[in-house]
């Protein structure tokens, strides 16, 4: 089998794998990295969104050998130690989160957005395809428009 | 009385006996649970000067809350709560948090009554506890009400015996010292912490120790908005989840499931070419499909998908939606009243079946062995989970652990316990333990659903009055074989001969009612016995049933010639609703103009001692693709412990309703949901949300109404009405846009 190493939050890993193995259950399975989330595995809920070289990404349709010798971020990853990043602690501000099962891939869709776009609109908002079954959009929304003013 | 089996301690640092200074079940004394408030909410105060009074409905005088919280009375103080040496206090919660927010506001209870930080108050999900009978069930918007007097009275005591001891210490009476901060506080200043008090709290013979909750009126933390205590965790992505879990050798599990819903196995015709594949590490066939087990779940997926199965027929094979729909249009009960010698409005709504879908699909971890098994999953009703796996698996239920997990939401959902049961039947098949997971068409397609319903609404009026409504309900029955969550009323739901069908009679009578004064009212159910998967969905009876009434409610004012918000103010039963009903007329500033292919819409909700009112803003334009831009809501709670929380669960509620109101929904085809996923399923994204949203939380005032479902009805009236005026059309079938858009994924 195949071996792949890259970087997930900054730690440098190698993993044995087929080469479609999609990079979800890598994270997931092998490096226990459970923050990603699995909400339907064919990139329509988000739920596992992450960063491929800085790029939003959903790991349950990235194949890890596209992974190999790039730089993976989770949720996990975005913190700085104890320092939160400013859309985590707009989150917290905002008390975004219900369930929270959604969340690190919201998080991330919107790290990933405001990268590209420093004060989206609603309409840029509204691309984020990301599912709340929680229905907390609303929230996610004025969280975005917060952490933009702090950034 | 007898002690718990498991304590905070040991489940949290494995520290037994030293550290456990003050584990206590209190047994409250018997005049302290007669408080429980049986007294109907506001009838016959205020009566409406239009309306004609009419008798109250079953839900006026006991609604399924005080049904609920009458069956959880005998055990409703054997709560643990432990005060930690290092001045914590840990409290278990015989609950599901799923998103509701029940933990944080537990949280705030006891460290209200404690006089403690929030921070320093822990809340962890308690394993299944059969000892404590019907008082371990999630459901029916109760938990707050149900806990809000027991947790309090038990913080209590244990206020009460840390202030004993420091009393007994200083040699102090008692009534001169103070709580604060996690500390007991004598006249001179001298204070002891909590933490150094609890081992001679535990320890005192405290016969005459009265114990009293401080008066609400002194509530500093209580009935302000908090943020979620959990909520750092979530957004780091430290959150466990069952599947987030190192159970030691449990391994990825899924199911190849049937064609149609109920199917079972007939052959397995290539399991040597399955058991080959990378990463496959065994193989069970089980009472719902074949399972395969793996080195990761990408292995499992893969596999399941690799299976050649031939497949016995299913219970529902046959049908398909217009098969359902006319059984449910015969199936509704005729009128009572003729529309002869008056005026009178007659409709009849449908609505579609609708998934639950919440995000973590159905999962577990079992870890079944010869003599004991140990369970986890998000667990709504965790004894009688662990009844019927005990007997499903051969164990006496005293060998089974059930561990009740946060989970990823739930809306009815996680009432049930199909995965924890098959994850325990695979394990026990494999002789492993194992970590099962649904795919997420799986969860759409064999997972539960809210029934489809029909409905027949009929109201006459004459000279400015409503003088009867008659509303008939038809429902493909709803799953209650839950019973309140023990093996007893479980069991008693499940007698073939109306077993299920009169609990579900109880369920409709105690929680749907009309909260208007319309004379002569009656709400019948009558329930289609299909063998399908279905479950109570947020709201259950209510979402559809009070959603109907109040596009009706609409209809009924524009013959009568009344404006929406001023007939329902002349009708509705008290002036607290109409308090309400006057803050979102208000602050959404009702009756404005609006461009060509917007519109507004109202509706009104009571119910669980709650009521709420909705307004919304919808555009129109293009009917195919409406989007409600926005929302302002009302509640009034009765007393709200957390508003920030109840607004969350609000904003739910109403994105619920955007979502089952407009475009999400099943369509069952021969026996199957046609649905998926997600991008089959449209429950709302953030492009269907509104971008303006205003909560507004009426003061306290009594005791804690329910909230987890009080946001559905209302909004989906709000939604429809506004969709009526905004397009001119009598939206009558549910969700309104619901063609099948997509191509659906292979049996």
């Amino acid at each position: 089998m195949p071996t792949y190493t890259f970087a997930v939050n900054g730690k440098t890993v190698t993993v044995e794998a087929p080469a479609d193995m999609p990079l979800l259950w890598v994270l997931r399975d092998k490096l226990g990295v459970t923050g990603p989330k699995y909400g339907c595995g064919i990139d329509v809920c988000k739920a596992c969104t992450s960063h491929l070289d800085g790029e939003a990404v959903n790991p349950c349709v990235v194949p890890v050998s596209e992974a190999a010798g790039r730089k993976v971020t989770t949720i996990e990853g975005l913190a700085d130690g104890d320092t939160l990043h400013p859309v985590q602690e707009a989150w917290l501000e905002e008390d975004v989160a219900q369930c929270g099962y959604c969340q690190p891939g919201q998080i991330m869709a919107a790290v990933a957005l405001l990268r590209k776009n420093r004060n989206p609109t609603d309409a840029e908002i509204d691309a984020i395809q990301n599912v709340c079954r929680c229905g907390t959009y609303f929230r996610i929304r004025e969280a975005i428009k917060r952490a933009a003013a702090k950034m | 009385m007898g002690s718990p089996t498991k304590t905070a301690a040991e489940h949290d640092d494995g520290a037994v006996g030293r550290r456990r200074f003050l584990t206590f079940l209190v047994a409250a004394p018997t005049l302290t649970l007669a408080t429980t408030n049986l007294a109907p909410d506001g009838i016959g105060t205020a009566a409406a000067e239009a309306g004609v009074p009419g008798l109250p409905q079953p839900a006026d005088i006991m609604d399924l809350g005080d049904v609920l919280i009458l069956a959880g009375t005998p055990t409703a103080h054997l709560l643990v709560l432990e005060v930690t040496e290092d001045g914590e206090a840990h409290f278990e919660l015989p609950r599901a948090e799923v998103g509701q927010g029940i933990t944080t506001a537990v949280a705030m209870l006891v460290a209200e009554e404690l006089d403690l930080p929030l921070s320093k108050v822990r809340v962890r999900l308690a394993d299944a506890r059969p000892e404590l009978l019907m008082n371990q069930l999630t459901g029916g918007s109760n938990t707050i009400r149900s806990v809000y007097g027991p947790v309090r009275r038990t913080a209590a005591a244990a206020r009460a015996r840390l202030v004993a001891a420091a009393s007994t210490r200083w040699d102090l009476s008692p009534d001169r010292l103070v709580t604060r901060d996690g500390a007991v506080v004598a006249p001179d200043g001298r204070t002891a912490s909590y933490g150094s008090l609890t081992g001679l709290a535990a320890t005192l013979p405290l016969p005459g120790l009265t114990v009293k909750p401080k008066p609400e009126s002194e509530h500093t933390l209580v009935g302000t908005p908090t943020s979620r205590i959990d909520a750092r965790a979530m957004v780091t992505g430290t959150m466990r989840y069952t599947l987030d879990l190192d159970v030691a050798g449990a391994k990825p599990t899924m199911v190849r499931r049937p064609p149609t819903i109920n199917g079972t196995v007939r052959s397995v015709n290539n399991e040597t070419a399955v058991r080959a594949m990378p990463g496959v590490i065994d193989l069970a066939v089980v009472p719902t499909g074949v399972a395969v087990m793996a080195e990761t779940f990408g292995q499992a997926l893969d596999a399941k998908d690799a299976l050649d199965v031939t497949w016995n027929d299913g219970t529902v094979d046959a049908l398909s939606d217009a098969d359902i729909r006319k059984r449910l249009r015969a199936a509704a009960l005729p009128f009572v009243v003729p529309p002869l010698l008056t005026r009178h409005v007659d409709a009849e709504f449908d609505f579609a079946f609708v998934s639950h879908a919440p995000l973590e699909t159905n999962s577990a971890i079992a870890d079944v062995r010869d003599d004991r098994a140990e369970i986890w999953a998000g667990l709504k009703s965790a004894i009688v989970a662990k009844q019927t796996i005990a007997a499903a698996i051969g164990l006496p239920e005293d060998r089974v652990t059930v561990h009740v997990r946060q989970s990823g939401g739930s809306f009815g959902r996680r009432l049930f316990f199909d995965g924890a049961l098959e994850a325990a039947q695979i394990s026990k098949a494999m002789a492993r333990p194992v970590k099962l997971m649904w795919s997420r068409i799986d969860d759409m397609r064999h997972g539960r659903a809210r029934p489809a319903t029909h409905h027949k609404i009929r109201a006459t009026y004459a000279l400015g009055q409503v003088l009867t409504y008659e509303h008939r309900v038809a429902a493909v029955e709803t799953d209650f074989r839950h019973g309140l969550g023990e093996i007893l009323t479980a069991t008693a739901a499940r007698l073939p001969v109306a077993g299920n069908l009169s609990f579900a009679q109880t369920v409709f009578l105690t929680t749907v009612k009309v909260p208007y004064d319309f004379g002569v009212v009656t709400e019948l159910l009558n329930e289609v016995p299909l063998k399908m998967h279905t479950a109570s969905w947020r709201s259950v009876y209510s979402a559809n049933t009070r959603g109907a009434e109040e596009i009706l409610v609409d209809e009924l004012a524009k013959r009568m010639g009344k404006d929406p918000v001023a007939f329902r103010r002349a009708f509705l039963k008290t002036d607290r609703q109409r308090r309400v009903l006057d803050k979102v007329a208000a602050a959404g500033n009702w009756g404005r103009t609006m461009p060509a292919g917007f519109a507004q819409g109202v509706g009104f909700h009571d119910e669980y001692k709650s009521c709420t009112a909705c307004l919304v803003e919808i555009d129109a334009r293009d009917p195919g693709k409406p989007r409600v831009v926005r929302a302002v809501i009302a509640a009034d709670v009765g007393r709200p412990i957390n508003p920030r929380g109840l607004e969350a669960q609000l904003l739910g509620g109403l994105t619920d309703a955007i979502s089952t109101t407009l475009r999400a929904g099943l369509h069952i085809d021969r026996g199957l949901p046609l649905e998926g996923s997600y991008s089959q399923f449209h429950y709302a994204r953030q492009k269907d949300s509104p971008t303006d949203v205003r909560i507004f939380i009426m003061p306290a005032d009594g005791e804690p109404g329910g909230a987890g479902e009080l946001g559905v009805p209302a909004a989906v009236g709000a939604i429809a009405n506004a969709y009526a005026r905004a397009t001119g059309t009598s939206p009558r079938s549910f969700p309104i846009n619901f063609d099948v858009d997509f191509t659906p994924f292979p049996r």
